[in-house]
This record gives C-alpha cells, sequence and structure tokens, in this order.
C-alpha cells in the first residue's frame, strides 16, 4: 500500500461507512455488519501507516490548497500514527458494544447514530494525520460539529441543553482562540506545517510575550483537551448514550484534543522554544490544578458517568502536563497517556453502560453488592481503575512513570508530589465502586434486581472485559511503543540511576 | 470556463463589452414594462442579465489577459474621455461587475415563483422592467469612470430601488415607510455625494476620475477638496449602510419583497462600498493628507462599531429576516475594517469578504424566500421544524448560515481567515479580538435559528413536505455550493481579490 493511498484510505474510509449506513440503514444487521467490517478495514490501513512509520517511510498525501498557503495536507508521524490506531482500534470493540447497548436499550434513530459515529471517526483521523495547522483545524471542528446530534441523541430538553453546551464551548474556545493562535502563528512563521523541532523556530521577532500569548491561546483554544476553566463541556456531554461517551469522550474527541496540544508542544513549539516560553508554567500549574480538583470534584459525584467524567478532566491534564514539561520524558508521559487512559477510561464507561442497560442505575450508591450478579463487568471496571491508578502491572503505570521522570528532569519538583496525590485521590474516588459492589458489606441487603430480563445483553460484557485485558496487555507491550514514539518525542536522557538499574521501557 | 465562454463570443461583440453589458438591460426595461404578460417580461430579464454575465465574463478575461491587470478604457460614443464619457473596466471593476451580474442572472431566474406570489400580477411586468434598471444602475456604478456618470447611474439604481422596495406593500404595508425611509436617506447620501462631486469639479475642474486623481496631487490642500472628501465619503457611506448610517437598511430588507431582499443585500451595498473604495483609493489615494486619518478614525471605528452593536442587535431579532439584514450591517464592517488597513493585503481581504459576503447573504436570502412562499411567516417561530419539512432549501440555508459564521471549508472562513492573516501583519491584534468576538455573536444569532429549524418540533402543525419550487432551489444550491467551492479551493476568487487591490496600489491613477 503506497503512502498516499494508505492516508486516502483512512480518510474515505470512514465516509464510505457513513454512506454505506445510510443506504442499508432499513436493515439493522446489515447496517452494524458495514460499521463493523469497515471499523476493520480502518483499523487495518491505520495499523499499515503505523508499520509505514515505523519503518521510516514517508507517508504523505496533499490535496491542493484552498486559497494559497492554506494547504490540505496530510503527513504521518508517530504520534498522530498511535491517535489513530488507538481510536480506530477501540471503535471496533465499542461498535460491538454499541450494537449491545443500542438494542438492549431499544433507543431511536440508530442509523443517525452509527452514521454520526463514522463521520466523527473521520474527523479523528483527520486530526490524527494532519500535516499543517489547518487542515487540523478543520478537521477539529469536523469532529465538534459531527458529534453534536450523538451528544443530543436522546433529543429531552436535558440532552438538548447539554448539547448546546457541548456545541457553544467547543466552537467558542475554538473560534476565538485556537483560530487566532493558528492565524497568529501562520503571520509569524509564514507557513503552518508542522515541523520537527518546532515551526516557531522559522518566526522572526518572536518575543517571549507574544510566545506567551500564542501558548495561551493554543492551550486554552483546544477546548477538547478540557483545561479548567474550560472542562464543564465534559461532565454535560454525558448526557449522550454511554457508547458516545465510551468512544467519543474517553477516546476519540478528548483525546484529539490532548493530541493537538502534544503536537503544537512538539512541532509548533518545539523543546527548545517551549522552554523559553514564560507562560509554560503557569499552563502547567493550570493542569496541575485541574488535575487535583477535577479529582476532588469527581469525589463527589454519586452519578457514575459524571464521576467518570471528571476523572476523565483529571486524566487529560496529565497528557497537558506532559506536554507542557517540555523534555523528551514529558513527552513520551504525555503520548503513553493517551493510549493507556484510553483502553481504561473506555473500559469504565463501557461498565458502566451494561450497568445501566441492565438494571437502570446510574447513581454509586445503588450498586452495592451488584457484583455477584455482574462479577464480570466489576471485574473488568477494578482491573481499569487499578490502571487508570496506574498500579503495575497495568498499562496506567507507564504514563505516570515517564511523567514523573519528564518532572525530573525539568527540575520541576512540585510535580511528583501532585501525581502522587492525583493517584491517591484516583483510588479513593474509583476503587469503591467496585469493591463495594463485589464484596458488600454484611447487612447491606440484596441488590437491585434487573430491570431488563436476562441482565447486560452479551456484547456489552464481552467488549470490556476485552479492553480490561488490553490494559495487562499495553503493560508488557509498552517497549516497542515507546520504541515507535522516540522519533516524535526525542530521546529521553538516560540518567546515572536509570542505566544501572536498567528500568527505563 | 472563463476563457472557453469569452473565446465563444464574438469579436464585435467583445469589443463593445462594456458598453453592451449596460445597454441591454437599459434597453429591455422600457419594453419590458410593456410587455402584456409579465412571464414574458421575466424571460426577457433572464435574457438580459444573462447577456451582461456574458460580458462581465468577457470583461474579465480581457483584464486577466495581461499579467497585473489590463485596464480597458472605452470611449462612450466616441467621445474622448476628457469630452465624453470613459468607461473603464480594470481588475476591480470586472470583479464587481462579475459579482453584480452573476447575482443579478440568478436573482432574475429565482424570482418568478416568489413575484407570482407577492407582487399583483398587473404589475409584474412593471416590476420587472424596474429590476432591470436597477440591475442596470449598479452596473453601470460598477463600470463607470466618471464621477458624475457614477452618481447618473447610482441615481438610477436607487429610484429603481424604492419602487421596488415599495412594491412589498402587498404582503406587507410596512414596506412603504420602510420604502419611504429608504429614499429619504438614500436621497440624502446621494446628494451629498453630487455635492462633494461638485467641489472636486470647482477645484481641477474635470469628472474624469483619472483625471481626477491626477490633478487633485496638486490641490490637496484646497479647502474646497478637503469638503468634497468628505461629502462623498459620507454619501457613499449612507449608501453602503456604514454604521451608523445604516439605519435605512434593516427595514427595508425585512419588507421588500423576497426578491428584492435578496438581489439588494447581494449587491447594492457591495456596488456602493465598490464606489466608496475607488474614490478613497483610486481618486484621492493615499498620499492624499486627509486619507490616512480617515483610514484610521472613521472607517476602522465605524467597522469595528458595525461588528459588535449590529451583531448584538441580531442576536436580539425575532424576524429572521431582521436578524440577516443587521448581520449585513455588521458584515459591512469586516470590509470596512479590511479596507481600512490601507495595504494591499487589506484591500484584498475586504474585497474577498465582499464577495463572499455576496454568496453568503444571497444563498441565505434565497432560502428565506422559499421560506416565505411556502409558509408566509420568517419569525423565529415559523422557522421550527422546517428542517425536516423542506430539508433541501434548509440544508443550502445551513450552508450559508456556517459560511458566515466561518467555519472551515466555506467562503465565510477563508475571507476571515485571510482579514485576520492581514490585521496581523499589520500589528492590529486587538482588532482580531473583535474579529473573533463578532464571529462568536455570530454562532449565537445563527446558531439559534438553525437550532429552530432542524432541532425543534414545528409549531404549525400543517408543515408537512412542503419543498420551496425547482426555481428557486437551483440558483439557491448554486450560491450554496459556490460558498464550499470557494471554501475548498477558493483561490479563483481570492486571486480576483489580490488583483483588484493590487490594481488599487501599483496602477493608482494611471
Amino acid at each position: 500500500m503506497s503512502g498516499e493511498f494508505a492516508i486516502a484510505a483512512a480518510l474515505i474510509l470512514p465516509l464510505l461507512i457513513a454512506a454505506g449506513i445510510w443506504l442499508v440503514g432499513r436493515i439493522p444487521d446489515l447496517r452494524e455488519g458495514v460499521t463493523l467490517v469497515g471499523a476493520g478495514a480502518l483499523f487495518f490501513v491505520a495499523i499499515t501507516i503505523a508499520l509505514r512509520v515505523s519503518a521510516g517511510e514517508a507517508t504523505e498525501l496533499s490535496l491542493g490548497e484552498a486559497v494559497p498557503g492554506l494547504e490540505f495536507a496530510f503527513r504521518a508521524e508517530p504520534l498522530g500514527a498511535l491517535f489513530a490506531v488507538v481510536a480506530s482500534g477501540l471503535w471496533i470493540v465499542n461498535s460491538f458494544y454499541s450494537i449491545g447497548y443500542m438494542r438492549g436499550n431499544r433507543e431511536r434513530n440508530q442509523t443517525r447514530f452509527y452514521m454520526c459515529f463514522a463521520i466523527a471517526l473521520f474527523g479523528a483521523m483527520g486530526v490524527a494525520l494532519s500535516a499543517n495547522l489547518f487542515t487540523l483545524f478543520v478537521f477539529y471542528e469536523i469532529l465538534t460539529l459531527s458529534t453534536y446530534p450523538l451528544v443530543a441523541h436522546k433529543g429531552d430538553a436535558n440532552a438538548q441543553r447539554g448539547a448546546r453546551i457541548y456545541l457553544m464551548t467547543l466552537l467558542g474556545t475554538s473560534i476565538g482562540f485556537l483560530l487566532v493562535a493558528v492565524i497568529w502563528t501562520g503571520a509569524l512563521a509564514g507557513s503552518l506545517d508542522f515541523v520537527p523541532g518546532g515551526l516557531l523556530q522559522q518566526a522572526e521577532g518572536l518575543t517571549p510575550v507574544v510566545a506567551s500569548a500564542l501558548l495561551i491561546l493554543f492551550a486554552f483554544g483546544v477546548g477538547k483537551a478540557a483545561l479548567m476553566p474550560f472542562h464543564f463541556w465534559l461532565p454535560n456531554a454525558m448526557v449522550a448514550p454511554t457508547p458516545v461517551s465510551a468512544l467519543l469522550h474517553a477516546v476519540a474527541v478528548v483525546k484529539a484534543g490532548v493530541f493537538t496540544i502534544l503536537k503544537v508542544a512538539i512541532y509548533v513549539f518545539g523543546e527548545e522554544i517551549l522552554n523559553a516560553t514564560a507562560s509554560r508554567e503557569f499552563i502547567l500549574g493550570v493542569a496541575c490544578f485541574t488535575i487535583v480538583v477535577a479529582s476532588l470534584v469527581a469525589m463527589t459525584k454519586d452519578n457514575l458517568k459524571a464521576r467518570l467524567a471528571y476523572s476523565t478532566v483529571a486524566q487529560l491534564a496529565y497528557v497537558t502536563c506532559g506536554a507542557m514539561l517540555a523534555d523528551p520524558a514529558g513527552f513520551m508521559g504525555g503520548s503513553l497517556q493517551i493510549a493507556a487512559h484510553a483502553v481504561g477510561k473506555i473500559t469504565l464507561f463501557m461498565c458502566a453502560g451494561a450497568i445501566y442497560v441492565a438494571t437502570g442505575k446510574q447513581n454509586i450508591s445503588e450498586m452495592r453488592g451488584l457484583g455477584k450478579r455482574m462479577p464480570l463487568i466489576f471485574i473488568a471496571f477494578l482491573i481499569a481503575s487499578l490502571s487508570i491508578i496506574g498500579i503495575p502491572p497495568l498499562a496506567g503505570d507507564w504514563p505516570k512513570y515517564e511523567l514523573m521522570q519528564g518532572a525530573a528532569d525539568a527540575g520541576l519538583d512540585y510535580v511528583p508530589y501532585i501525581l502522587i496525590i492525583s493517584s491517591l485521590l484516583n483510588i479513593a474516588y474509583l476503587l469503591p465502586i467496585p469493591i463495594l459492589a463485589l464484596m458488600p458489606p454484611p447487612g447491606s441487603g440484596e441488590p437491585a434486581p434487573y430491570k431488563r430480563p436476562g441482565g447486560a445483553p452479551m456484547l456489552t460484557v464481552a467488549a470490556p472485559c476485552f479492553t480490561a485485558l488490553l490494559c495487562f496487555i499495553m503493560f508488557f507491550t509498552v517497549g516497542p511503543i515507546s520504541d515507535f514514539l522516540e522519533p516524535a518525542t526525542g530521546e529521553r536522557v538516560p540518567s546515572a540511576y536509570m542505566t544501572t538499574a536498567g528500568g527505563q521501557p | 470556463m472563463i476563457e472557453l465562454i469569452s473565446s465563444m463570443v464574438p469579436d464585435a461583440l467583445a469589443a463593445h463589452a462594456p458598453a453592451l453589458l449596460i445597454a441591454i438591460p437599459m434597453l429591455m426595461a422600457p419594453i419590458a414594462a410593456f410587455m402584456p404578460s409579465g412571464r414574458i417580461a421575466w424571460i426577457l430579464s433572464i435574457l438580459a442579465t444573462g447577456f451582461s454575465l456574458v460580458m462581465a465574463i468577457v470583461l474579465v478575461s480581457q483584464v486577466q489577459s495581461i499579467e497585473g491587470g489590463a485596464v480597458i478604457s472605452y470611449a462612450m460614443g466616441g467621445w474622448r474621455p476628457d469630452a465624453g464619457i470613459e468607461f473603464r473596466i480594470d481588475a476591480l471593476n470586472s470583479m464587481i461587475l462579475l459579482l453584480v451580474s452573476t447575482i443579478g442572472f440568478l436573482a432574475a431566474i429565482f424570482s418568478w415563483p416568489t413575484v407570482l406570489a407577492e407582487i399583483r400580477e398587473a404589475k409584474t411586468a412593471m416590476f420587472y422592467s424596474a429590476y432591470l434598471v436597477c440591475f442596470t444602475g449598479l452596473a453601470g456604478v460598477a463600470s463607470t469612470g466618471d464621477a458624475f456618470n457614477l452618481f447618473v447611474f447610482l441615481e438610477i439604481s436607487s429610484i429603481a430601488t424604492y419602487v421596488l422596495v415599495a412594491l412589498g406593500a402587498s404582503r406587507d404595508r410596512r414596506a412603504l415607510p420602510a420604502a419611504g425611509n429608504y429614499l429619504l436617506l438614500g436621497t440624502i447620501g446621494a446628494s451629498f455625494f453630487v455635492v462633494g462631486v461638485g467641489f472636486l469639479y470647482a477645484a481641477t475642474g474635470t469628472l474624469n476620475m483619472a483625471e481626477l486623481a491626477i490633478r487633485l496631487e496638486a490641490v490637496q490642500d484646497n479647502k474646497a477638496v478637503l469638503a468634497g472628501y468628505a461629502f462623498i465619503v459620507v454619501g457613499l457611506g449612507i449608501k453602503a449602510a456604514m454604521f451608523p448610517l445604516h439605519q435605512w437598511l434593516p427595514n427595508a430588507y425585512a419588507y421588500s419583497p423576497s426578491f428584492v431582499t435578496m438581489f439588494l443585500a447581494a449587491t447594492a451595498t457591495k456596488v456602493a462600498l465598490y464606489a466608496l473604495v475607488r474614490f478613497l483609493f483610486t481618486v484621492f489615494g493615499l498620499e492624499f493628507a486627509f486619507e490616512g486619518s480617515t483610514l484610521i478614525w472613521i472607517l476602522m471605528p465605524m467597522g469595528i462599531a458595525a461588528m459588535i452593536a449590529c451583531s448584538f442587535q441580531a442576536v436580539f431579532q425575532t424576524d429572521v429576516r431582521r436578524t440577516l439584514a443587521y448581520s449585513s450591517v455588521a458584515q459591512v464592517g469586516y470590509m470596512l475594517l479590511g479596507i481600512s488597513i490601507g495595504t494591499a493585503a487589506g484591500v484584498s481581504a475586504g474585497l474577498f469578504h465582499l464577495v463572499n459576503h455576496a454568496l453568503i447573504k444571497g444563498a441565505l436570502f434565497m432560502a428565506l424566500a422559499g421560506v416565505v412562499l411556502t409558509y408566509q411567516g420568517t419569525s423565529l417561530q415559523d422557522m421550527r421544524g422546517l428542517g425536516r419539512s423542506s430539508p433541501w432549501t434548509m440544508t443550502a440555508f445551513a450552508i450559508g448560515a456556517v459560511s458566515l459564521i466561518g467555519v472551515p471549508l466555506t467562503a465565510g472562513f477563508q475571507s476571515k481567515y485571510v482579514l485576520v492573516t492581514a490585521l496581523f501583519e499589520h500589528g492590529w491584534w486587538w482588532a482580531v479580538a473583535v474579529v473573533m468576538f463578532s464571529s462568536l455573536l455570530a454562532v449565537v444569532y445563527m446558531g439559534r435559528i438553525l437550532e429552530a429549524v432542524f432541532f425543534r418540533a414545528p409549531t404549525n402543525p400543517n408543515k408537512r413536505h412542503k419543498e420551496a419550487p425547482l426555481l428557486i432551489l437551483i440558483p439557491l444550491w448554486i450560491l450554496a455550493l459556490a460558498n464550499i467551492w470557494v471554501g475548498v479551493q477558493g483561490g479563483f476568487v481570492a486571486g480576483l481579490a489580490d488583483g483588484a487591490a493590487a490594481s488599487l496600489f501599483i496602477g493608482g491613477a494611471s
């Protein structure tokens, strides 16, 4: 498969899938078949792109200019390839889950639902593979607009309110800040291309003040990264059906946001300029603040999805934090967090959805003892929680490790403490859920009966179990993954301790 | 495609393109008035505007045939330019002519169903006659090289417009005061303009704009010239709906016949703005002492005030036509802001937005005309649930709306991008903040409409499938797709705007 063809396929496939879903929308089995086959093909294409990238083959595609200077161009690089693989791979799992969930819940407008999902993946692929800020911005907006109908899917007043907040926050920040930052960058550097080492190196007359302002515009302009105070759209978006929360608000949409931040940090600013930019520390502080405060807020939420949403806000800030550490280990930590948090959080959301389909329960306080009825779901939940907390041998361990390493390299002593506090808070708000469900304290009574006869559909149980398994697998495959990412993040400095103890992945 | 069409036109016609572009619709106007049925008048006006469109395409290709843009000078009636009237077509004129005739042609095609529904049958022939007169006037303004002749054409188009607006009275009686208001302010504007031209004539002894530019250099500090300058800027400012001289516009747009609204919104203010640019940059030129301060102290603050104030007003309207009318004033603000930068990049951005905004508002008002035709009302309530009952009309409306907001892949995004880049290059970063804030207001006021259209249940249960007729849908979709085309492949229009701006700066007066 040639490079151009692979990228074109990654972009066109989701659109073909959307068209196919629309065509056969009246026959549900065929429609779901189109989704699954298409998702499989897309995953294959993403893997192909990743293999080409790791082999060092150029994988580029240019579609010409919109106006002079604004080019639609795509280029695969390690970070984007990783994001593409994660998004498309989890889409397969999530599609199986969606089928169980949507049918089990007897949701309406399923054809529109699956179509929008495919278009959202189109947006995610475009974000992942974009070669310049303009292309990235275009697909970023496509992602926003295509997910709006998904958030508003239920159509009641509550869903409409949530969806409106979703749309207004994401569009508002992107037009108000991100677009300004993009155009400003273009005016300064004379180009919008992602350049290894930093596009802004080309900029003449880049003063620290301007660079600081730019970084702030980027950081808050990417509303999808959910940095406080622009995080509130995410909890509000939880009115969406759970498969949407699972894939889009744990993987595709929010990860597109933090991916953009990483991309800006690595390819627009570059390590050197970022280190010289004063507002970097400010954004880092905001990220740390977000980590702690979002975790604290999560503890107060009894609604399971709301708690997971705030947990996501906190975990996303890890990636921003990694980007702002501005050293190879920090970048690596942020990149690994994209993948590791994706598999962990999608598991948690899918479990929440399975519980909802089976029992209609959404509140944590009503889930005591439910583990007796749904042991597999809660075991998967437990594993994913442990991964999010960062306990080996689970995937979530590595990003935290790398972030601490990065903070130490950068000489920022307070960051590791923040990470440790965050882990403790994770324990406090995540672990009680599976533990109280699996081992209820004596005398807490019988769990609520199933609302749906037969409990959760088989697919909604199998999918989270599979992703929980992925948490294990990723722990052991982190070596190849970090080798794959290294060209993008830069070589990490091997410290004396590392070389003797040999602990680096 | 431009080359293809212009190569098919015989040389004998092509040589007289500037005159024929005006003459044919002008001659057709009285003929149309005496036609026994409105249908024949309609077909005549399609033919006349279509012919003008072909001539405009010929002119564009003639101008573009030379690197940097040719200047076509056409002496009316064979009189030498300094004695007679000169038509002078450069990159800027040809761009405006192409815009006016394209919109005029599409408007003529789409007009029939709405005119049939909104104008009394006995008056339809006269209506088309007035339309052709209006079209002639606008095209004349955009092609003449004579300052007084420009005034004549401006008045021709305006007087026809007053008639057209007043004809909306059969649908809504409020069209009469709106037309009266427009007549008053429009006449004041025109009088100011002609007084200004008179001052210039007194000081220089010529009315030819190219000649004026040369002679004005010598008499820059003459008080009469300064007074003339002020009169001209204010007069054209009224015609172009420059904030705060825009009071005539919202009512005129809201109550005139749907077809007239669409045509005016896409062309009339644009042509007046063209005349303003022509006087600011060609006749007076940047060296003119007063001009730098006009740009910075008048055009730029007024542009910004329009972008903010009128966007806010648009947010609080309940009638969609009024929302769009206020939005038009706000968008004129964008163009003024671009022009006020005073660099080639800035003027180019302003002109680019001028074209794009014509495409945007043309599409939006055409879609609204379809709504008026099938559902009568255009209040926010009436728009509810239309997305389900007339998906084709409303999808085109939505394309126009996102383009107005400036979503990527649409024309509106491109021109805002170019504008903001020009602002950054000039160091006006605070103006960027204003542009973005105004864009957010556009998100709010268009978002409200889109939400009502696509996500609300219809308030009137009778609204089943009732799509606008094909005669409306086809031109509507041509404009909607043009928005996307410019958004994805905007090189052609951006090139036109660049060339036009360059002709103002490099060619200058020559």
